[in-house]
């Protein structure tokens, strides 16, 4: 009987844990190995000489590119503004979520899962098709483009361009990513008991402080999950600013895939993939202590 | 309850809360409105409606390369979701059942960090560690690992909420593991099976990050021709497949849910 069940527990997570040892583990810690070496003539690898022979001097293992990215302020840039993105992302999709949200809660049960249906069915469309759908509307063809010059020419003010600017690139990422606020903040928003507010009310309290001192601490964990689930994608995202956005809005996407596909400098597109990883690691790491302790916030 | 609730909050804030609300859901459908609408423009022009038509859908019919990319991505999209379908349910499974340390970390860390790592380092492995050119069979790999960790989530909240006596009454009884889990997990379970199969099978024919740093040179990829045609000559027939596109996972979505909605709260 013991042995079989440990052979149960072997047949079933033995294939997966290899599958993902390695798919997964092996290739994260390749593009670790690569970080530390040097680039090809050609693109590429620079080979390596682990040998007994030379060992210390010439290994082909160094922190060169690791150096390279401390010393060029542009990199620290690109870094800044792809938090700047990501913040200025998830505060936007905070609030156009928590009403919405909010409604939801507090809607009858039958009506509850229609609308959250509603939420989820636009974000099981392709990704590309919905940042497409944004070239559209923003096109200088568009009628909003059309729109948005006419009211500015009665100004007397030149006329703009909305795709292929930071604007656009921030309305995409808040399309692409709005659903995974939407859906933490129900999910907590869902739970709360209103026999707070009720007692809250007997309290005197008015609308504005229940909200302020009842509703709002309880769903703080819900903001800070769905928090992470908004900033770590955007923070890693290529696609959207190299369709949407104009020459100068690259993120750190869009830094690492042009070292792998168009430079071809894998060493450093493993540094800064890895300068990506710990970034997104702490993140993280910050979003779920915030999001934990519940009765830690008053 | 709810009925209290409505008596007790002021009409006038909840039209507010209404407003608000219909403004977030314009915002999530009007743009896949249009999409919809210009598919059936009759204009090379994505600027205003000129005319219904068809046509773009018949040019659809008569494009070699789309028609090639649309197979393929069926191809790699049923070979994946077959293989992240056993190999996440038994995942979930295990880590269900098991305190496991090592395989929650691997089959739920690709679900959770941005999808260009795994495809920059897949891409590094494929060609420094493997050896292999780049084609199907490296996107269908790349595809499988990260539709596992969807399969064993959605798999292990189903059996989250099971009821564990009938396992034991099933022991109890003398049936052997395997008979307990062909008998009693196995049909317990089916729904999630279904489901995480049906959204693997989604996530693999739309994702685009992954299958850009994995793909060949080769065979055209569905995702990989939607951005060439968007990045290079937008015409309306990207109108014309995005609609069918989305007429397929919207389908593939709502069957998906009838079997299993715990993908619906959990995030």
């Amino acid at each position: 009987m013991q042995t079989s069940s440990r052979l149960v527990k072997w047949l079933i997570s033995a294939p997966p844990l290899a599958f993902l040892l390695i798919f997964f583990a092996a290739p994260s810690l390749i593009m670790i190995f690569t970080s530390f070496r040097l680039p090809g003539e050609f693109g590429g690898l620079a080979p390596v000489h682990i040998l007994p022979g030379n060992a210390s001097e010439d290994s082909g293992l160094t922190i060169e590119t690791y150096r390279f990215f401390f010393s060029d302020f542009i990199y620290f840039e690109i870094f800044l503004k792809s938090f700047t993105v990501a913040a200025l992302t998830t505060v936007i999709c905070i609030a156009m979520a928590y009403p919405l949200a909010l409604l939801i809660a507090r809607s009858g049960k039958k009506f509850r899962n229609l609308m959250i249906m509603l939420v989820v069915l636009p974000f099981a469309s392709n990704f590309l098709i919905r940042i497409y759908a944004w070239m559209i509307i923003l096109g200088p063809e568009s009628a909003l483009s059309h729109m948005i010059n006419n009211v500015l020419a009665v100004f007397g003010m030149a006329p703009v361009t909305l795709l292929f600017s930071p604007f656009a690139v921030l309305i995409g990422m808040i399309y692409v990513h709005l659903p995974f606020m939407i859906l933490p903040l129900y999910t907590n928003l869902e739970k709360h008991d209103p026999i707070l507010l009720d007692a809250a009310q007997d309290l005197g309290a008015n609308r504005w402080q229940r909200f302020r001192y009842v509703t709002w601490p309880q769903s703080l964990p819900g903001i800070f999950s769905g928090s992470a689930l908004v900033f770590i994608p955007v923070l890693g995202m290529f696609a959207i600013p190299d369709i949407l956005g104009g020459t100068g809005d690259i993120m750190i996407g869009n830094l690492i895939k042009d070292q792998f596909l168009g430079t071809r400098d894998w060493p450093f597109g493993s540094t800064l993939s890895i300068m990506l990883t710990l970034a997104v690691l702490c993140i993280a790491g910050l979003f779920s202590w915030l999001a934990k302790p519940v009765t830690r916030i008053t | 309850m709810s009925n209290f609730r409505a008596k007790q909050s002021s009409s006038h804030r909840l039209t507010a809360l209404w407003i608000v609300s219909i403004l977030v859901y314009a915002f999530l459908y009007i743009p896949l409105i249009i999409v919809v609408v210009f598919s059936f423009n009759d204009s090379k022009l994505n600027a205003e409606w000129v005319g219904f038509t068809f046509h773009w859908y018949e040019a659809l019919l008569h494009n070699h390369e789309m028609l090639l990319a649309a197979r393929n991505s069926l191809i790699i999209a049923v070979s994946a979701s077959v293989l992240a379908t056993v190999l996440g349910t038994m995942a979930g499974l295990a880590i269900h059942r098991y305190k496991l340390k090592v395989l929650p970390v691997l089959a739920f860390t690709p679900v959770a960090m941005p999808e260009i790592l795994l495809g920059v380092s897949l891409l590094l492995f494929f060609l420094q560690v493997l050896n292999l050119t780049l084609g199907m069979l490296s996107i269908i790999i790349a595809h499988t690992t990260f539709c596992i960790g969807f399969v064993a989530i959605i798999v292990r909240a189903r059996l989250h909420g099971m009821d564990e006596s009938i396992f034991e009454a099933a022991r109890d009884l003398g049936a052997t593991p395997w008979q307990t889990f062909w008998q009693i997990t196995l049909p317990l379970i089916r729904p999630a099976i279904i489901a995480g199969a049906l959204m693997s099978f989604t996530l693999s024919i739309d994702d685009f990050v992954i299958t850009f740093f994995t793909k060949g040179a080769g065979e055209p990829i569905l995702p990989i021709q939607i951005y060439t045609m968007i990045k290079v000559a937008v015409t309306p027939e990207v109108n014309a497949v995005s609609t069918l596109l989305m007429l397929l996972t919207l389908t593939l979505i709502i069957i998906a849910t009838r079997f299993d909605n715990s993908m619906l709260g959990k995030s």
